[in-house]
């Protein structure tokens, strides 16, 4: 696989492991009016994961497809980032998961809208508005669970520095990806480090969450080394085809 | 489900050719802020929308169903007052 196709399959991991924890929200929102604004941002992401695999699928030439790419790789083959397969737990959990997410997507995609490669140029484009939305909406309810009850900070609390050792992942970029930033292709990610800390400082700061420190940071994600998570998600998000192999409706 | 935190919004969208914002339904939200987004993800899902206004329930004054006859029947004998009594020129064309 050439560094490129690999650039292009880490991302659509990341959106689709991560549209589809929030798919599993679908009929379990706190409220309807929530309950559709994240079946809409994960549909937002499943999108850009489908754009993401057909251009990995055309680039690696080797007959895989936006489907088989999606269901019918093993854990060890994904190579999304961790924070993506984490379970959602509590409400609290999953909005604060999505913020982090946001908040470094956001200037990711913007960047990436300047990329070389008229691709990922044109799936940036797109992606770029829907990341906006997504962040201005976690941002809204960080603020209102850190800054609400005694019980909704403690949930924001504990999932701020539960999830905060997952954010290093989204600034790592190895020797090939590296090699794409020379060229143009991919973003630096130490150009969205500062845009990042920022924005959650500044959110964190209004819903009186405390910025945890820098310390140590997991990582795996994208050379395949994955939580016990990612096995059960795929299991259930594959089964369809694993049991009826090229099924269609 | 209604909770005691989040009361009732009702929601008007500007289609893409409408001129008025036309009222779509109502939606349960704790401030003005999350309304906005609630109804930007509950109601512009298929692109129906360029602007969206949420207003509190609390703020609507409604006629009572009760005056009904007093409020709206009078109106219902009044057939001169729609401009169907008219020739229109041809020179005029649609209308």
């Amino acid at each position: 696989m050439t560094s490129l196709a690999l650039y292009a399959l880490r991302r659509a991991d990341d959106a689709l492991i991560l549209g589809h924890r929030l798919s599993e929200w679908c009929g379990h929102g706190p409220m309807l009016e929530e309950d559709m604004a994240l079946a809409n941002i994960g549909l937002d992401l499943i999108g850009q994961a489908r754009s993401l695999y057909q251009y990995a699928a055309e680039l690696r030439a080797d007959g895989s497809d936006e489907d088989s790419l999606a269901y019918l790789r093993d854990a060890p083959a994904y190579r999304n980032l961790l924070l993506a397969e984490l379970p959602n737990g509590d409400f609290a959990r999953t909005i604060i998961r999505q913020f982090f997410y946001s908040a470094f997507a956001d200037p990711y995609w913007r960047a990436m809208t300047r990329s070389a490669d008229p691709t990922l140029a044109a799936i940036a484009a797109k992606s770029e508005k829907e990341t906006a939305y997504h962040l201005r909406h976690t941002a809204e309810w960080v603020i209102r669970l850190g800054d609400g009850t005694a019980e909704s900070a403690k949930r924001a609390r504990e999932a701020v520095d539960d999830l905060w050792p997952y954010t290093g992942e989204m600034f790592e970029a190895d020797a090939a990806e590296r090699g794409l930033v020379e060229s143009g292709i991919a973003v630096n990610p130490d150009t969205l480090r500062p845009i990042f800390d920022r924005k959650v400082a500044e959110i964190l700061a209004e819903a009186t969450l405390a910025v945890p420190k820098a310390g140590w940071m997991q990582s795996g994600g994208r050379t395949g080394r994955h939580s016990e998570h990612l096995g059960h998600l795929l299991s259930e998000m594959q089964f369809l085809q694993r049991s009826y192999p090229g099924a269609t409706w | 489900m209604p909770t005691p935190n989040t009361p009732l919004w009702e929601v008007f969208i500007r289609s893409r050719n409408g001129m008025a914002h036309k009222h779509v339904g109502s939606l349960h939200a704790a401030d003005s802020g999350l309304a906005l987004q609630a109804a930007r993800d509950v109601y512009t899902r298929r692109g129906e929308g360029l602007s969206v206004w949420v207003v509190p329930s609390s703020a609507i004054v409604a006629s009572d169903p009760a005056d009904k006859a007093m409020m709206f029947e009078p109106a219902e004998s009044k057939i001169y007052r729609h401009p169907t009594f008219y020739e229109v020129p041809d020179e005029v064309g649609h209308m």
